[in-house]
């Protein structure tokens, strides 16, 4: 049976006393985060200016650096970032809803989705170390300008790397979000945190959408 | 009870699409088109983010001042751009006589 709260108004004593109301407080939070995602947008900007700029200055070795990345993981780890933001936006649907279990669920299979994310990745990364792809430790080179594929490589770790904690630190979000739900905490009306874990998971999202081709698609293979 | 949030059938029918545009990114991939490899690479990557944006984000029936918020971060990255590459690609360009 699956629980739905009763639909009442939310308490008073949800809402901070600087706001009229909840609605108010819920825009507020909304705005906050878009400002949030907008400094977000440079930080991982500055990497991707970085890449534009050498990928522009060394076409080639950056195309044959990126066929040396393993595109079936990569691959594989898009589609699994994309359906994971599938169920986030399903997640807040049913907190909107005040749909309890499917809630507690939906973040769950969110995190779930996010952790094989990060073993695939884990996988991925060892095997770059035992293709002797890690730049200063035990970068290998057998082709020609081994240093411009060495910033090729500095770049992918930098910027998977960044994106890959931004991913845990979602996990983490997610799961202490589905341990609050099982008390009930976003199914009384006030369900604005989920929805602003949402928009943070849906931006990371975004983020990797840009890197796959950018990073393992980098001339044709 | 009205909801701000869309029906799942669209949430289904937005990763469906999400996952073709994958497949297509990742199948171009394979085929030399030159320059094009990357002008459709990237055409794909920003209709795959402007649908997560509109859907999944709900920027699609969102207030006037959150569609403001979402467009400054991409606006604020078109002057990072514009400003170093404006200086990048025109080094050489002059000679300097030192």
């Amino acid at each position: 049976m699956e629980i739905i709260e009763s639909v009442t108004q939310p308490p008073r004593s949800l809402v901070a006393e600087h706001f009229d109301d909840l609605e108010q407080q819920r825009s507020a939070a909304q705005l906050g985060m878009w400002v949030f995602l907008a400094t977000e947008v440079l930080f991982f900007g500055g990497l991707f200016l970085s890449y534009t700029v050498f990928r522009s200055a060394y076409p080639r070795d950056f195309a044959a650096a990126s066929r040396r990345t393993e595109v079936l993981i990569g691959g594989i780890n898009t589609a699994i970032l994309l359906f994971s933001s599938t169920l986030m936006a399903l997640a807040v649907r049913a907190a909107e809803l005040r749909n309890r279990k499917q809630l507690i669920w939906l973040l769950l299979g969110t995190a779930f989705f996010g952790i094989i994310f990060m073993v695939l990745k884990g996988v991925e990364y060892h095997k770059d170390w035992t293709d002797h792809l890690v730049p200063v430790f035990n970068f290998k080179w057998h082709e020609a300008n081994s240093g411009h594929a060495q910033i090729f490589f500095w770049l992918y770790f930098a910027m998977t790397g960044l994106h890959a904690i931004h991913v845990t630190v979602g996990i983490f979000v997610m799961l202490i979000l589905a341990l609050l739900a099982s008390f009930g905490k976003f199914t009384t009306g006030h369900y604005t945190p989920v929805e602003i874990a949402g928009l943070y998971w849906h931006f990371v999202d975004i983020v990797w959408i840009f890197l796959f081709p950018l990073l393992y698609l980098a001339g044709h293979r | 009870m009205e909801t701000t949030t869309h029906p799942p059938k669209l949430y289904w029918k937005t990763c469906g699409a999400l996952m073709l545009l994958l497949a297509s990114t990742w199948g171009i991939g394979y085929i030399d088109l030159g320059l094009f490899n990357l002008i459709v690479a990237l055409a794909i990557a920003i209709t795959k983010a402007l649908l997560v944006a509109l859907i999944f984000m709900h920027i699609k029936g969102s207030s006037r001042l959150l569609h403001l918020a979402a467009t400054v971060g991409v606006i604020w990255l078109l002057i990072m751009f514009g400003l170093t590459l404006s200086d990048y690609s025109t080094r050489g360009w002059v000679p300097l006589n030192h």
